[in-house]
């Protein structure tokens, strides 16, 4: 696995597979689109508003897989100082954050006319609101240092304390919302939990499936993309090394 | 561990020779939970329903601001590079460090606690609940805050990061800070939130001084 | 097909507003993140190439 640390193999690698994923990507959303909001039937409790769950829930687990892809790379940065999983941990974070939200927007565009308001206290949606609060404060912290590698370091250990803390902050939340919400809304949650049945599946797994796809082939192109910025700072100062050097012998 | 008693000794001199900083903590914790009543009315329901949340989130933010001094002045003096090359273990120093704030800032809030929670009316079975909260949740407050702190060393903006970095981390201590008063209040027992708030403190003493202390490596290198 | 008409798919029972909503800004999010992100690698592209030009 250690072969693949290095940034041209992994590379090869990655741009190789791209085409593979941005065309599964494309697929996946022709299927799921039509799907989600044409062909499988309104849900007997829930009517038309269903069709929202599909990209809610895809935007959900995205922010949690990404948070979970993000620590491993932060863990595998500080353990083997890989070079190539601080690159990858870095140009996931906006994507994470940006899933985040569409999270919490769209869980409010559902929750709106299912419970009658935006926002509630549940559970999911405050967990979700603080990961978003982690996710836009690691981001802040890899970019806040002159030294790019030192906010990588930075990052990478707040990524771990994170993952520590983010189920304790979950039970906490979960326990927190059992003591102070009222037992309403746990009824229409159970609608949503528990009685998923098959014509929610399909469309569901479609959509989850190319949101990852695209997540997968816009990772590649970010990776370039952080690449190529790296090769355009050794570049510089390189070249502002190479002035330096020459001056004194002219 | 004679660096250890040396550095916690020293760090508490000069925060009795400088008592003004730990004074103006005090300040602010008085300061921002004295708004509170301006903010929501004087009536008594209002604000012992509330005291014990406003209570503790004022704490958390005084203790907030305290927090970017943990580090800054010995990574600015290179006291903290002379440590590293002395091969000092890191996790000690970062030990003395936050015992260290938290006496100077930790114990203080807490002596303070009571005497503004008076002013919010809070009824009398909660004070007990109140301190021993503090007296648990606090020390994760100084653990959680000095790793922040050590992340933020020398970077761009480093105290407004520092609260955003950290109070997502401070929410649980919050809650169950708060809930065990709650408790306290409702004749429920408070032990239970109590002992989750010791195992939080528990947690956090076994691993945030290794990733500070990480942390501080990075920033000294 | 859950729709018999397109006005009726258009409506979406009553819940355009949300739907439609959810779905455009999700659309939306997804197209800037890749319009953003092929624009950043594009102008490194752009950037290293003419770096290189230069040292010649």
């Amino acid at each position: 696995m250690h072969k693949y640390a290095n940034p041209t193999q992994f590379m090869r690698i990655a741009n190789a597979i791209y085409p593979w994923v941005a065309g599964l990507c494309l697929l996946l959303f022709a299927a799921a689109i039509p799907v989600a909001l044409m062909f499988s039937p309104p849900d007997y409790q829930q009517g038309e508003t269903v069709r929202i769950m599909y990209i809610h829930v895809s935007s959900a687990w995205l922010m949690m897989m990404i948070y979970g892809i993000i620590a491993a790379n932060s863990a595998m940065f500080l353990i083997w100082r890989h070079p190539m999983a601080s690159i990858a941990a870095r140009a996931s974070a906006p994507m994470g954050a940006v899933f985040c939200a569409l999270a919490l927007i769209t869980g409010m565009l559902w929750g709106q006319p299912m419970w009658g308001t935006f926002w509630v206290w549940d559970a999911r949606l405050t967990s979700t609101l603080i990961l978003f609060f982690l996710y836009i404060g690691y981001i802040a912290l890899a970019d806040a240092f002159e030294d790019s590698e030192r906010g990588d370091k930075a990052a990478a250990v707040l990524a771990l304390v994170g993952s520590v803390n983010v189920p304790i902050i979950h039970f906490s939340v979960e326990w927190w919302n059992t003591l102070h919400q009222p037992s309403i809304l746990k009824a229409g949650k159970e609608g949503v939990g528990s009685s998923v049945h098959g014509s929610i599946l399909l469309p569901l797994f479609l959509m989850m499936g190319a949101f990852t796809m695209f997540y997968f082939a816009l990772l590649v192109l970010r990776l370039r993309s952080e690449l190529l910025a790296a090769k355009i700072r050794n570049a510089r100062l390189s070249q502002i090394a190479g002035h330096s050097a020459a001056q004194p012998a002219e | 561990m004679s660096v250890f008693t040396a550095l916690l000794s020293r760090d508490l001199k000069l925060a009795l020779r400088q008592s003004a900083d730990s004074l103006t903590v005090i300040a602010f914790f008085a300061i921002a939970t004295v708004l509170f009543p301006f903010g929501v009315g004087p009536e008594a329901e209002i604000l012992s329903r509330i005291a014990a949340g406003v209570v503790w989130v004022a704490a958390l933010l005084a203790a907030l601001l305290s927090l970017d001094r943990v580090f800054t002045v010995d990574f600015e003096d290179g006291t903290l590079d002379q440590l590293l090359l002395n091969g000092q273990s890191m996790t000690f120093v970062v030990l003395a460090k936050v015992i260290a704030h938290w006496l100077t800032t930790g114990v203080p809030l807490i002596i303070m606690s009571p005497i503004l929670a008076i002013t919010l009316q809070l009824p009398a079975e909660g004070y007990g609940t109140l301190v021993l909260a503090l007296l648990l949740g606090t020390p994760t407050v100084s653990l959680v805050g000095a790793l922040g702190a050590a992340l933020v060393l020398g970077a761009r903006r480093g105290g407004v990061l520092l609260s955003l970095l950290v109070l997502p981390l401070y929410i649980p201590v919050l809650i169950f800070g708060t809930a065990a008063v709650e408790a306290a209040l409702t004749g429920m027992p408070s032990a239970p939130m109590l002992s989750i708030l010791g195992g939080f403190a528990l947690i956090a003493i076994t691993l945030c001084p290794f990733g500070t202390a990480a942390a501080l490596r990075q920033a000294a290198e | 097909m859950a729709f018999e008409n397109f006005a009726a798919f258009i409506d979406m029972g009553g819940y355009a507003a949300w739907v439609w909503t959810a779905y455009g800004l999700a659309a939306a999010a997804l197209v800037g993140m890749l319009v953003i992100s092929r624009r950043t690698l594009k102008a490194r592209e752009r950037e290293f190439e003419d770096l290189k030009a230069n040292r010649r």
